[in-house]
């Protein structure tokens, strides 16, 4: 199939490669893995033996090599090059961080081993819920949601469970519009309503909105600080007292933890609960969209209210307490233990930094995001004034009557090399553009943004639309008709399928 | 700190052009009594203190493959072919996102595309999605999800159904108004979830093989629910056994949620794994979770997009089919590279290769004084009832340096016929000399 794959048309260029599926390139016979023959047994298959056959392609080790390797070269990656994709963090990912969740003791354990096999690894997890205690002044972590949204869920699971153990059942969350779409998500999933809180002129939650939406009703708050427009919530303190006032309890939404670890504790602030995304501030790596970890830190009150599984320490070494003989956890989120391997690396991220290199890498987080602001703000428009966190928000204003919007912005940043920033996000922030530099990029590579945005800006300034329009050129695919592919949706590959629909 | 590459006097060059007199006056909204807290923690360290440092805790640890080894329960050691670690470690897909960008993210959503497809084919249905965080996770979803499709509020548990995932699903409705009837633990496979369903039933959810190994024809089942109009799902905890086993879909299952793990990645104490995720065609709308879909770009060219967003919780937010965001998608991938080396005949025969290693494990297991095999039929797990406590046996068994199986009582904590039960597995990585060992050793600890 291969050799008729490309004669029909697939034409690399340079170091540009086409690359078909992996079904149209098989071969019957063909397998990149030798196994020995199974031993001569009669099946015990209960009479469900498969029978016909499943249409895997056959593919050699070579084959297979190269198809991912050209893959690859397909995406954009911090690898290559500054991700400014604000509310995600998308920091240098340190190898030697691979290199230790990789060991057998980590890799090549299982959940369900007897804990006397496995001391080291619950060690490691004590370790790691030690260090995101102490950085956000918590008592109680909870490590096994798989990711920032799971553990969202997992604390507003464990609010709930807390209310209703009081007889004090509570229905909704309150929201401010600039929050990110997992945090209504969640709490619509816990059985909440969630109503919305308005933002002031400042960006910042309204208070007088957010005092006259509490009441006996409202289970908890969520925010997020540093909030997605990238402010800190300069009025928090204030904001806590009136949640707590109402009986209710703060989230926050840890995605920005990035620009005040090391700094600030969340505990100190008044919050109750909170998620981190060890994919974000602690720096494993994202992995074209996961796995992630999402550890949730809870204050003293809810601490009780924490899922299962949770490690014990003791007088004959750690254990895991599996079963909730308490009858205050709300029961269990996720299969076995949590993200191990995501474990291994933020311990190895955080024990590199030191609580010196954790303080430096938010302080230097801030300080290049208020640097590619400074470097920007004449040119393109800011919602709000003062100072930034770790990102800088702009709105579409200065695109105004060129007939160029973010997307087309963000389209021309590809043809320029970079990773486009967050667009049209947070929805408060008309044509929002949102970028997260990072503490990882050096100040040439800084200035080497700057100058490119500036160029790409001045260009929409002098009214090149229909470039904009066009953009990228340079990319492995240019726009797509993403309309047409939600109205017949072709979610998988079958035989010659793609042919008759290009050819409608 | 050599992951920072600011200088001190790139820092005062910045904070001028800023117009800044400090880095502390940039946090001057954080409130005072907030600032700069004292912290009792240990400053940086170098990658060779780092790796010596967390070295020492993982040789603490008795690795799988250092023993002779035959622990399941839902996490299976397989073996991983070499060039899937090495191509997963490639920056571009170990240090890209969520493919938001698809000019710049065609490798990641063609791979993604190529992994529902394989998915999609090995369970025997029509689509599926992009991963979700594991099998347990992606149970409660394909429950989440017959509730929306039905409209109905009723959902029917298997007693064979994973311990762990019918503790995720009980979690993921305890706030919600689904009211859930989960059969006791099926210790004889005698349980009929059949007649639990009746008109306001919204799906059953059986596990196949099931959680004790045992293989059961799924299409008299799959009949009553559609009968009733009802979902069957069916939960796979070892994926491999669907290359030797009739696929879930061909007994009319309507959602399988699978633990994906077997096929290229690495036990790593219970996570990350990869859950997947596959359902008919007519009910794609109310799936979770990402779906990279095909496209056509500018020029006319074919390509992948994540399509279908209007399902999702950026989109609809309180309304999204799911919180899911970050999903499994490093996983996936090893996934679809693994199975992409197996190919057709490597799945199979890596099936039949499991299923030929218990059976004689089995069987000599079978012949010793005080053990039982409880199964008639299996795949590469199977329940033995030992003549006292597993987990006694299993303790014993782990002092003299073999990992035996999992007690069922570790997952059925106080349920008293569980005690006496043991889980074993064996893969492809057991060997003659690993089957002698558990079996000499076995015979010793009942003596």
């Amino acid at each position: 199939m291969s050799a008729g794959a490309r004669a029909d048309g697939i034409r690399h260029r340079g170091l540009r490669f086409e690359e078909p599926l992996i079904f149209e390139q098989g071969a019957e016979g063909r397998t990149g893995v030798d196994l020995p023959d199974a031993p001569e047994v009669p099946d015990r298959l209960g009479g469900l033996a498969r029978k016909s056959p499943i249409g895997l392609p056959g593919l050699s080790e070579p084959q297979v090599v190269r198809h991912f390797t050209r893959l690859s070269q397909k995406n954009y990656s911090i690898d290559s090059g500054l991700y400014p994709l604000g509310s995600c963090t998308m920091k240098h990912n340190p190898r030697l961080n691979e290199k230790l969740a990789r060991l057998p003791g980590f890799a090549d354990i299982h959940p369900l081993q007897p804990a006397s096999t496995v001391q080291g690894a619950l060690a490691l997890m004590d370790r790691l819920a030690g260090w995101l205690k102490a950085l956000t002044g918590m008592p109680g972590i909870a490590l096994s949601p798989a990711a920032g949204a799971h553990g969202e869920w997992t604390g507003l699971m464990g609010i709930r469970s807390a209310h209703e153990a009081a007889g004090d059942a509570r229905k909704r969350v309150l929201v401010p519009d600039s929050a990110h779409g997992t945090n209504p998500a969640s709490a619509a999933m816990c059985g909440y309503d969630v109503a919305a809180v308005p933002l002031n002129a400042r960006g910042r939650v309204d208070l007088g909105a957010l005092k006259s939406a509490l009441d006996e009703d409202v289970a908890a708050f969520m925010l997020t600080n540093p909030n997605t427009c990238g402010l800190f919530e300069d009025e928090i303190l204030e904001q806590a007292e009136a949640v707590h006032r109402a009986g209710a309890f703060f989230y926050c939404d840890g995605a920005n933890f990035n620009a005040i670890v090391g700094r600030v504790r969340p505990g100190d602030l008044g919050i109750d609960c909170m998620h981190l995304n060890l994919h974000k501030t602690f720096s494993t790596p994202h992995g074209g969209g996961g796995p992630g970890s999402g550890p949730i830190a809870l204050c003293a009150e809810l601490a009780p209210y924490a899922p299962i599984p949770y490690v014990v320490g003791g007088p004959d070494g750690f254990g895991l307490i599996e079963d909730d003989a308490s009858g205050s956890a709300f029961g269990r989120v996720k299969g076995f233990h949590g993200q191990m391997g995501m474990f291994v690396r933020a311990l190895a991220y955080i024990l590199s930094h030191g609580i010196d290199g954790l303080r430096q890498a938010s302080s230097d987080a801030v300080l290049n995001a208020n640097y590619v602001s400074a470097g920007l703000s004449d040119l393109m428009s800011l919602p709000y004034e003062g100072p930034c966190m770790h990102e800088v928000l702009f709105d579409d204003g200065f695109l105004k009557d060129t007939g160029i919007t973010t997307l087309d912005l963000a389209k021309a940043m590809i043809d320029e090399g970079y990773h486009p920033a967050t667009i049209y996000f947070p929805l408060v922030v008309h044509g929002a553009l949102l970028l997260e530099p990072t503490e990882t990029e050096s100040r040439e590579s800084l200035d080497h943004l700057i100058a490119t945005l500036r160029r790409i800006v001045e260009r929409a300034l002098a009214g090149d639309a229909d470039a904009f329009h066009a953009a990228p050129k340079e990319a492995p695919r240019r726009r797509f008709d993403e309309t047409a592919a939600a109205r017949r949706p072709v979610l998988r590959w079958r035989p010659q399928s793609t042919e008759d629909r290009a050819a409608e | 700190m050599r992951y920072l590459p600011l200088t001190d006097a790139d820092r005062r060059a910045m904070l001028a052009s800023i117009g800044a007199p400090s880095v502390d006056s940039l946090f001057g909204d954080v409130p005072e009594a907030a600032r700069d807290p004292v912290f009792d923690l240990p400053d940086h360290a170098g990658e060779i203190e780092v790796e010596r440092d967390l070295g020492a805790l993982a040789a603490r640890n008795v690795a799988a493959g250092s023993v002779p080894f035959f622990l399941g329960a839902g996490a299976y050691r397989h073996h991983v072919p070499a060039s899937v670690d090495a191509l997963i470690q490639r920056g571009e897909f170990l240090t890209s996102y969520t493919p938001y960008q698809p000019e710049i993210s065609q490798g990641t959503l063609q791979a993604l595309f190529e992994f529902q497809t394989q998915v999609a084919l090995i369970t025997g249905l029509d689509v599926a999605n992009a991963s979700m965080y594991d099998g347990a996770t992606s149970c409660l979803e394909a429950v989440g999800m017959a509730l929306r499709v039905t409209g109905r509020q009723r959902v029917v548990v298997s007693g064979a159904l994973h311990p762990q995932y019918r503790e995720v699903t009980e979690t993921g409705l305890r706030f919600l108004s689904a009211e859930l009837d989960c059969l006791p633990p099926d210790f004889d496979g005698a349980e009929s979830p059949i007649d639990k369903i009746d008109a306001e039933t919204a799906c059953v959810v059986v596990q196949y093989p099931d959680f004790f190994g045992r293989v059961r024809d799924l299409a008299p089942l799959a009949e009553a629910c559609h009968e009733a109009g009802a979902l069957l799902i069916v939960a796979v905890t070892e994926i491999v056994a669907l290359g030797a086993l009739k696929s879930p879909g061909e007994m009319g299952a309507d959602i399988v949620a699978a633990e994906g793990k077997s096929i290229g990645n690495p036990l790593t104490f219970g996570g990350p794994y990869v859950g997947l995720f596959a359902c008919r065609e007519r009910h794609v709308r109310q799936m979770p979770g990402r779906l990279a879909g095909e496209a056509f770009d500018a020029d006319g060219k074919r390509g992948w997009v994540l399509t279908l967003a209007t399902r999702e919780q950026h989109i609809r937010r309180e309304k999204s089919t799911s919180n899911i965001c970050t999903n499994s998608g490093l996983c996936a991938l090893a996934f679809t590279i693994h199975l992409s080396l197996l190919g057709e005949e490597g799945f199979c025969r890596l099936a039949r290769l499991n299923h030929g290693k218990a059976a004689m494990l089995a069987d000599r297991l079978d012949a010793i004084a005080g053990v039982e095999v409880v199964n008639e039929s299996f795949f590469n797990e199977f329940t033995l009832r030992l003549d006292r406590p597993a987990a006694q046996a299993v303790d014993a068994l782990a002092g003299r340096g073999v990992l035996a199986g999992v007690p069922v009582s570790r997952l059925l904590p106080g349920v008293p016929e569980a005690a006496p039960l043991l889980l074993v597995a064996a893969t492809e990585t057991v060997t003659e000399g690993d089957m002698a060992a558990l079996e000499h050793a076995l015979r010793e600890v009942l003596k």
